[in-house]
């Protein structure tokens, strides 16, 4: 829970509550994902992840 | 007041110890597990520091992460927004790893922190710094100047990819920065990429590649793919490139620009193309980087000029920013790349958090000369050799020096261990290999059967500092090899017609000044100078040979194949003394010769780590 909260003090801090619902639907997205793989692999060109 | 610095999860995992603002320890996670470029959480590396510290995590004031996950999320979320739907094929593959994992850094730190330490306060003692604030922390309070202009430029961070701060006294302060995607390092990692090299490991290849090449494609990649401003400012037409929407670097546009597709490196064979592309970025990158030297020196009237970041790395570039003379002095952090940011983050935290005093002794850097990892006594080292079967002689300090410098005169490869490890990506004396300058083969025999890695890829020189313009087009401090210049023209051969259209080690081969083996096809070096005062017995031992030969130069390269960490205890040492065709390893004053050693120790060790 510690961890909403603070993603919440972070959208506040930054102005950035339109990323909420972008957040909330790439988080059941990626859950998706998540949910529909075996693995998570870091892909090679971390750098920009 | 103790500060631990991490840097993990992306690359290069290290940590960093500051005590009172003075760094005192420092080390990478690869060269204890011995995994190159090792991202996960730096557990050893933490541990050394402590020990160093002569204390346990209950003895650290605040523990500080080199930068934000939250911000770098944010700018994720924000380029996928950006470029929907292109960006699905990344989108799938990066969500899950943040998902499970990156979101949830803080969280994973803590629990980490809390079971080396159960009292340890999460929410009151573990910090986060931005991550292009720590590098331009790492460049500027190490740094030997009360005031500089600290210019900080790298692939990327959370959203930054170029900052510029002004630095007085204990005090920092990011005035200006370039946003992703527009990067200098994405740009390098995008040709590193598109000449069949391994991004985030490869860009220092490309460096080496570029003097066989001729700039041919700079006006091409001026005035398509980037803009370059007067004051060195830029912007990347993002057409060109899929780091923000796909798994490569670059697109089907650049690809049509320069009318081929990448270089796949284990089947296309390196050609004149790829070493004038690399010539080419390396030109654009260079200026870029005077562009943006002379701009801020204008701008802000301060003689000093601070470096950190990958990009602080081309040390090709760096040498060109400090004969541009647009700045009176240069200082690069050794450990420029993310490592370095285990070190900018608590340093950052000692003296802009904490508001901790900063000495700074003008002239002398606070690294210590990067000699900041483990260090291993000589009784130790006897026993940890005998336990691994090795047979050796143990000298006097005298004796040792005479012995080495007598071998590498006699054209010998050496395994150097001594004292402390080295922090940063470079060998400077610490775990270094070593052999004779002057010996036209010398090259080859480490190349081919020593390091085992490219051809084309040249050696560096160290130098005692009060040589250096002697040899060198260079009378400035270069403690680091983060700075290149040429051999003196008194001390170059010129190539003939047929000897300059040879490639690799054919052309490298070609005995072009009296120190061949460290002189590039360009005549250029990428110089280490030493002091006594840093590294005396490093000193001593250039002393010697120089006694011995008339040459105050040796080859230094580090003291590893490729593929491998830096070796980091004697039993690493003597595993990579024994895999290898070194002659002689000296190791405090324990001197091993190859023909003593018990042939059985050996093992293949040239496939034993994946190439890099």
């Amino acid at each position: 829970m510690s961890f909403l909260g603070e993603l919440w003090d972070f959208l506040k801090e930054r102005k950035k509550f339109w990323l909420l619902p972008i957040i909330v639907m790439m988080v059941l997205f990626g859950g998706l994902l998540v949910l529909s793989q075996g693995s998570a692999v870091a892909p090679f060109i971390y750098t920009v992840f | 007041m103790r500060i631990l610095g991490l840097s993990a999860f992306y690359h290069d995992s290290a940590a960093a110890l500051v005590e009172d603002g003075v760094v005192t320890a420092a080390a990478q996670e690869e060269r204890f597990t011995r995994r190159k470029h090792d991202s996960g959480f730096p557990i050893h590396a933490i541990e050394y520091c402590l020990e160093a510290a002569g204390t346990d995590l209950g003895g650290i004031d605040h523990v500080v992460f080199y930068d934000k996950p939250f911000l770098k999320f944010e700018r994720l979320l924000e380029t996928y927004l950006a470029f929907a739907p292109r960006g699905f094929a990344s989108f799938r593959v990066a969500m899950p790893v943040w998902l499970r994992e990156k979101l949830f850094q803080k969280d994973l730190l803590g629990k980490k922190l809390v079971a080396l330490a159960p009292d340890f306060d999460v929410k009151g003692q573990l910090l986060f710094a931005e991550h292009h604030l720590s590098h331009a922390a790492s460049a500027f309070f190490p740094s030997p100047f009360e005031e500089a202009v600290v210019l900080t430029m790298d692939g990327v961070g959370e959203w930054t990819t170029t900052s510029v701060a002004i630095g007085r006294g204990k005090d920092l302060e990011v005035v200006k920065e370039i946003h992703f995607p527009h990067s200098l390092g994405l740009l390098y990692s995008a040709i590193t990429y598109y000449t069949g090299f391994r991004v985030n490991s490869g860009e220092y290849k490309v460096m080496g590649l570029a003097p066989y090449g001729e700039p041919k494609y700079a006006r091409t990649l001026l005035d398509n793919v980037i803009d370059l401003k007067p004051d060195g400012s830029f912007r990347l037409d993002q057409a060109y490139f899929e780091y923000c929407t796909g798994l490569r670097m670059t697109s089907r546009k650049f690809h049509d620009l320069f009318g081929r597709p990448p270089r796949r490196p284990d089947r296309d064979p390196l050609e004149p193309f790829h070493m004038d592309m690399a010539a080419s970025v390396q030109a654009v990158t260079e200026e870029a980087m005077l562009r943006l030297a002379r701009a801020l020196a204008a701008e802000y009237g301060i003689p000093n000029l601070c470096l950190a970041g990958g990009v602080a790395l081309n040390c090709v570039g760096n040498g060109r920013v400090l004969r541009d003379g647009a700045f009176e002095n240069l200082w690069i952090q050794p450990a420029a790349g993310d490592a370095g940011g285990a070190l900018g983050a608590a340093l950052a935290a000692a003296h802009l958090h904490l508001e901790t005093p900063r000495r700074v002794t003008p002239g002398k850097d606070a690294m210590r000369g990067s000699y900041l990892g483990p260090a291993f006594g000589q009784t130790d080292i006897e026993a940890r050799l005998t336990a691994a079967g090795a047979r050796f002689r143990v000298l006097d300090e005298t004796a040792t020096i005479d012995a080495t410098a007598r071998a590498l005169a006699d054209g010998k490869a050496v395994g150097w261990m001594q004292g402390r490890m080295e922090f940063g990506p470079r060998a400077l004396g610490g775990r270094s290999i070593l052999g004779d300058p002057r010996s036209p083969t010398m090259q080859k025999t480490l190349n081919l059967k020593v390091k085992y890695r490219e051809s084309f890829r040249p050696f560096a020189p160290s130098v005692r500092r009060e040589d250096v313009a002697e040899w060198f087009e260079l009378d400035a401090d270069s403690p680091y090899m983060l700075l290149v210049a040429g051999v003196r023209a008194e001390r170059r051969r010129e190539m003939t017609p047929e000897e300059e259209a040879l490639f690799g080690i054919d052309k490298l081969n070609v005995p072009r000044s009296d120190i061949p083996a460290v002189t590039h096809v360009d005549y250029s070096a990428r110089i280490q100078t030493v002091r006594a005062d840093t590294h005396p017995r490093y000193h001593a031992l250039l002393t010697r040979f120089k006694e011995l030969t008339g040459c105050p130069v040796l080859v230094n390269t580090s003291f590893n194949v490729r593929g491998e960490p830096i070796v980091c205890t004697p039993e690493d040492a003597f595993r990579c003394f024994m895999g290898t065709e070194l002659d002689m390893l000296v190791a405090g004053d324990c001197l091993l010769l190859k023909e003593d050693q018990d042939p059985a120790l050996g093992r293949d060790y040239k496939s034993a780590f994946a190439l890099d």
